[in-house]
């Protein structure tokens, strides 16, 4: 069993390195870059909100404040374009973190619902910063980032990007499956239980729940620069986008929040969708109303997210076989297996088996 | 400069009341049911597409059409509480957030399909006139916003406090399932609530059109604002919302006078920041209970 689904998960990883050769069409790969932007951030969103219960709605601002990083250093320090603005990416994902640090340790000192509210102001703060700092931000003009290289042209314009992306993907895949298989992990699925037991039973709550903020906060931010080098050209509204605070929590939702799978698979169900929607629909402004219904659509339909009903199906099959499933899973499945809303009663089914 | 300063004090106080009024049915929703409602902006922009139509249209008077859009603005209020909000059972909180913002979008991009987006305002005798105070001229309608405003809290303040659905609706505030035991029908006063705040996000939509030009994009700088208005006041708090939406306006208007419109909002953050960092649960909200 363990060898199959090894095997299994080496198969993903060689279609995921291998898409670009695949399906060589720039359309295709283009929609490729960004939803795989959107699955490593929304596996960042969820290293922290999935596993401590705490929603965040505001990493729209450590988004934006990726993007800008990159724009400015590549600015200061003259960065042409090609290769080398690649390797700011992570020192951008680092300065969103370190914006992390205050706002997390501010927005933390409330509960759940107060957070949620305050994690929403903090993003409009942070738009509205970019906006009115001109002298650094050049506010709604824009910053436009290094051009790329002439070679780069055609079908092989996104491949650097995509492999990019694909490299914070796995990085925060790897941070996020170490964490919820750590004791630290632990310690934010018992805070998301309950907070106050937690604190009893010596999880330290405060700087637990503020690790997790900033460890989230820097992978939203290497998505937010690279992004925005993919783009070429920054604005306050759309580097500090509404509807990329929401996206990211939908996407979650959508493939099953707390999970190791659910955030990727939520990405790949929704980005190319709504890039679908945009490029079919945004001419006429119809796209809005086609993003709000399905929205709606995805929360009545799918409240619980497709990996754990999968999973609730997954061990009703098991139930019939005789693996011992606490010891053979292999990472992804053992996400599933422990996690997600309805967490205790899944354990027990599993313990049951 | 005193003098200036005086004048944006009431300015301040003048449009502070519309925005309590928009916060009111903010908190309100958030009290009774736990969730929070981003829609409130869109509807509140809704509400003054519907009072710019009627005018426009039909040359009804802003204030009169109120008659007509505050019961319309109600009964959608109560239809998106039992189709959308009521079946989310699990997690309401967050699911309640992106059903909202869901809703928020829809009625942005219809009213961007049927309006487009250049910004509109509303014109009547009382926004085009003024009068003077001092040596400064302020339009009509501030006052009579202010006033509508007062009127329709007061009516608030009476309905909860003074009427047998307003007991109900306190108790269902204070513990949901405790409020289910002794018989009241929460999911009625639910919906009801939603509508209520729906329907002062309509009055509100009037006054805030009146006084400030809007398109379909409005509503998000709209929502933050109000956001930032229940946090400060105490999420949840009746009591707070209005004075944090004077002290906000008032901080807002002083700012843009003594130093520049630009950094009006941030001065306002800013000092949301500093009150959290002293009490995180804002002015007048309570403790957030332990999850049972």
């Amino acid at each position: 069993m363990k060898i199959t689904q090894v095997f299994g998960l080496l198969v993903l990883l060689a279609l995921a390195v291998g898409f670009p050769f695949i399906f060589p069409s720039p359309a295709i790969t283009t929609v490729a870059v960004f939803t795989v932007l959107f699955a490593a951030a929304t596996t960042g969103w969820n290293i922290f909100s999935g596993y401590t219960g705490y929603i965040a709605l505001g990493h729209a601002a450590y988004f934006g404040i990726g993007s800008y990083a990159i724009a400015l250093m590549c600015q200061a320090w003259k960065i042409p374009g090609g290769y080398s603005p690649f390797l700011v990416v992570p020192i951008a994902g680092l300065i969103a973190a370190a914006f992390a640090v205050p706002f997390g340790w501010i927005a933390l000192r409330t509960r759940r619902h107060a957070f949620i509210v305050i994690t929403i102001a903090t993003f409009f703060i942070m738009q509205l910063m970019a906006f009115n700092l001109r002298s650094i931000t050049e506010g709604s003009a824009g910053m436009s980032l290094p051009l790329l290289p002439a070679s780069w042209t055609g079908s092989f314009f996104n491949v650097p990007f995509y492999y990019m992306a694909l490299a914070i993907l796995l990085l925060a895949l790897i941070t996020s499956w170490w964490v919820r298989n750590s004791k630290y992990g632990l310690g934010l699925l018992a805070i998301r239980d309950d907070e106050d037991r937690a604190l009893g039973l010596g999880v330290r709550t405060a700087p637990f729940k503020l690790v997790a903020f900033i460890i989230s906060a820097f992978f939203v931010g290497m998505v937010g620069a690279l992004h925005a080098y993919f783009i070429g050209s920054i604005f306050p509204a759309f580097a500090f986008d509404a509807l990329f605070d929401v996206v990211v929590a939908l996407m979650a939702f959508l493939g099953g929040i707390g999970t190791l799978a659910g955030p990727i698979l939520g990405a790949l169900i929704l980005e190319p969708t709504q890039q679908y929607f945009t490029i079919r629909f945004s001419n006429n402004g119809y796209y809005l109303i086609i993003y709000g219904i399905l929205f709606l659509v995805i929360i009545l339909l799918l409240p619980e997210g497709v990996v754990p009903t999968l999973q609730k199906f997954w061990s009703r099959v098991k139930a019939q076989g005789t693996n011992e499933k606490n010891k053979t899973l292999d990472a992804e499945m053992r996400a599933q297996g422990g996690s997600g809303l309805g967490t205790t009663k899944e354990k027990k089914e599993g313990m049951d088996l | 400069m005193t003098q200036l300063i005086l004048v944006a004090i009431i300015t301040g106080i003048l449009s502070g009341a519309v925005y309590a009024l928009m916060a009111s049915g903010l908190t309100l929703i958030f009290g009774v049911m736990e969730i929070i409602n981003i829609a409130q902006g869109a509807l509140v922009i809704l509400g003054a597409y519907l009072s710019y139509v009627l005018q426009d249209k039909f040359h009804v008077d802003l204030f009169a059409g109120l008659l007509l859009t505050m019961p319309v603005m109600f009964l959608l209020g109560v239809v998106i509480e039992i189709v959308l909000i009521r079946p989310l059972k699990r997690d309401r909180t967050m699911l309640s957030i992106l059903v909202t913002f869901a809703i928020a979008l829809i009625i942005e991009g219809i009213l961007g399909a049927v309006f487009g987006t250049n910004y509109v305002q509303l014109h009547s005798w009382y926004i085009d006139s003024t009068v003077q105070i001092g040596s400064f001229y302020l339009s009509y309608i501030y006052i009579f916003g202010f006033v509508l405003s007062l009127i329709l809290l007061g009516l608030l303040y009476l309905l909860l406090y003074r009427t047998k659905f307003g007991f109900g609706l306190r108790a269902s505030m204070q513990n949901r399932t405790a409020a289910e035991l002794i018989g009241i029908d929460v999911e009625r006063v639910s919906a009801i609530t939603f509508g209520i705040g729906v329907a002062l996000a309509a009055a509100g939509g009037m006054a805030y059109g009146a006084t400030s030009a809007f398109n379909p994009a409005s509503h998000l700088d709209l929502i933050s604002r109000l956001l930032v208005i229940i946090i400060l006041g105490g999420m949840g708090s009746m009591k707070g919302a209005p004075i944090a939406a004077l002290v906000m306006l008032v901080i807002e208007d002083v700012t843009s006078v003594v130093w520049s419109p630009l950094w009006a909002n941030t001065v306002f953050f800013a000092i949301l920041v500093i009150i959290l960092l002293v009490r995180p649960r804002g002015l007048f909200g309570q403790l957030e209970s332990r999850k049972q």
